[in-house]
């Protein structure tokens, strides 16, 4: 009846999808593509519905019970076996749901299930974006450049793999959670960052962090979930300052704080601080923490730049990595200066890891020419140009190459 | 369900890995005893091995392998298995998994 009706059925389907995705799932005995096109059929009942007839008191009942009948009604008409009608005519015994609360919540099976490392990782997201964020397949192919098709067949082939090889659609025991979580972080920060670099994908930041908000809710006793979600608030803090008009990035030290999102990054940094409270710090735990260093500084020169020498060394202790390494030489620059960090940079450098890694040249060429050495500093910058990736990453070398 | 779990050498790997692996006595002994371990064998070499196809009506035998490739199924057995995961911990146990690579093939269901 009126126009806000279309506009509530979509902020029903951004938190509901997922969650009738999850119970279909368990209803229909593990049939994904059938889960998905019941829940599918049950928002276009309701488009259709309840425009006239108002939205039900308790719509996530009145949606999971749409799509159960549909399941049934499917699987009915598909099926000869006496066996599978049986089994059919008892599922039309259960007792629709008559409360939103009583449907129970099953979105962390559903992660975890999707985030299976026995799934190719490119599977892992693309299941993710369907299954968790309800993202339509159309949506996700136009994220990642590809065609809609191949996006369709990734997805068809994941949800057979997940039938065939037996993956079960559970939350990982006790002992296999060290390992799952992780797995399932992962995923979500590559999906944060895939649309963290670029404008037209600014959906799948936004996603990502959504479902980290799920996460932390379903999981609060987890604090790398907490960290996950902190990082992420504080990055997306920045992100309307990271490029100027012209599209080209802007380093940290010369944005424009005021563009920066100062209820995310105080919303970011309590996470983050409440998580490390918790005395288990992990990886994305402390690139939060190092991330509020920045986000909180009220000027570049006031970052706590041995506060993150600190932090990075924590990191690289307990996630070791040559690109650790290289950002806790940075930090070390800005604490130190750049002579006690160009040793540190050049034995990265002489380890060979990094050799085609255009931020350890770009890195080398500052602190050199922050230390007076313009003639090796021009050398480390074209080796960083040759390297860079993006043209906005290229454009800002050749500037620092020949200082206007 | 139930996985074929194909025992493999992998030519890529380097020794000195292995230490604290376990010993595929006691991985015997504790899938037999959970009855996840239907059954199972080593297998001779690959040079050991004999082909054989059908065609126009005529056994057709070749010496050694199908393919040449190098010689790596070293053994297999047949796991019943709640599902994929409890495969993995199970395959995850035994040395091969180690010193060498596993295999998990599902079977196709029964009703097939």
């Amino acid at each position: 009846m009126t126009s806000a009706v279309p506009d509530r059925i979509a902020g029903i389907y951004a938190d509901g999808w997922s969650r009738i995705v999850a119970t279909m799932i368990r209803f229909t005995g593990g049939d994904w593509d059938l889960a998905e096109e019941c829940a599918q059929d049950a928002f276009a009942q309701a488009l259709q519905k309840w425009p006239a007839s108002g939205i039900p008191d308790q719509p996530l009942a009145w949606l999971t019970t749409a799509a159960r009948h549909r399941a049934i009604d499917r699987i009915r008409r598909a099926s000869t076996e006496a066996a599978k009608l049986r089994e059919v005519a008892a599922m039309d015994l259960e007792p629709p749901y008559p409360d939103d609360s009583e449907i129970p919540d099953e979105r962390l099976e559903l992660m975890f299930t999707c985030c299976h490392p026995a799934l190719s990782l490119e599977a892992q997201v693309a299941l993710t974006l369907r299954s968790l964020a309800g993202m339509s397949t159309a949506e996700i192919a136009r994220a990642f450049l590809l065609p809609e098709r191949t996006l369709g067949q990734r997805l068809f082939r994941a949800k057979q793999r997940i039938a065939n090889a037996g993956i079960p659609f559970r939350v990982p025991p006790a002992h296999l959670l060290p390992d799952r979580l992780p797995a399932l972080l992962h995923v979500l920060y590559l999906l944060f960052n895939e649309g963290y670099g670029d404008a037209q994908k600014v959906r799948l930041c936004q996603e990502a962090i959504r479902l980290a908000r799920v996460l932390t809710a379903l999981m609060p006793d987890e604090p790398e979930a907490h960290g996950l979600l902190a990082l992420m608030l504080l990055h997306d803090a920045r992100r309307p300052a990271r490029t100027d008009a012209a599209g080209d990035l802007v380093t940290l030290d010369e944005q424009d704080r005021s563009r920066w999102d100062q209820a995310r990054i105080t919303e970011g940094a309590e996470i983050c601080e409440r998580a490390l409270r918790r005395r288990r710090a992990g990886p994305f735990q402390l690139q939060a923490a190092i991330a509020a260093c920045h986000a909180t500084a009220p000027v570049a020169d006031q970052t706590d730049w041995p506060q993150i020498v600190g932090l990075f060394t924590e990191l690289a202790r307990i996630a070791p990595s040559a690109v650790v390494e290289l950002n806790r030489a940075v930090a070390i620059g800005m604490a130190d200066g750049p002579e006690a960090a160009l040793p540190l940079v050049d034995a990265i450098a002489e380890t060979g890891q990094l050799k085609d890694y255009y931020l350890l040249h770009a890195t080398r060429a500052d602190l050199l020419r922050r230390a007076g050495r313009g003639v090796e500093a021009a050398d480390s910058y074209r080796a960083a140009l040759e390297l860079a990736p993006t043209d906005a990453e290229r454009r800002f070398l050749r500037n620092r190459l020949q200082p206007h | 369900m139930k996985y074929l779990m194909l025992v493999c050498t992998d030519p890529s790997y380097t020794p000195g890995q292995e230490e604290g692996a376990p010993d595929v006595v006691d991985w015997l002994e504790e899938m037999n005893g959970k009855g996840v371990r239907l059954m199972g064998h080593r297998t001779r070499p690959a040079s050991d091995a004999t082909t054989v196809r059908v065609r126009n009506h005529q056994v057709l035998l070749t010496d050694g392998p199908w393919a040449e490739t190098k010689d790596q199924i070293a053994g297999f057995d047949v796991l019943d298995c709640a599902d994929l995961d409890e495969a993995i911990e199970v395959a995850a146990k035994h040395p091969m998994a180690w010193a060498g690579m596993i295999e998990l093939r599902p079977f196709w269901p029964e009703e097939y």
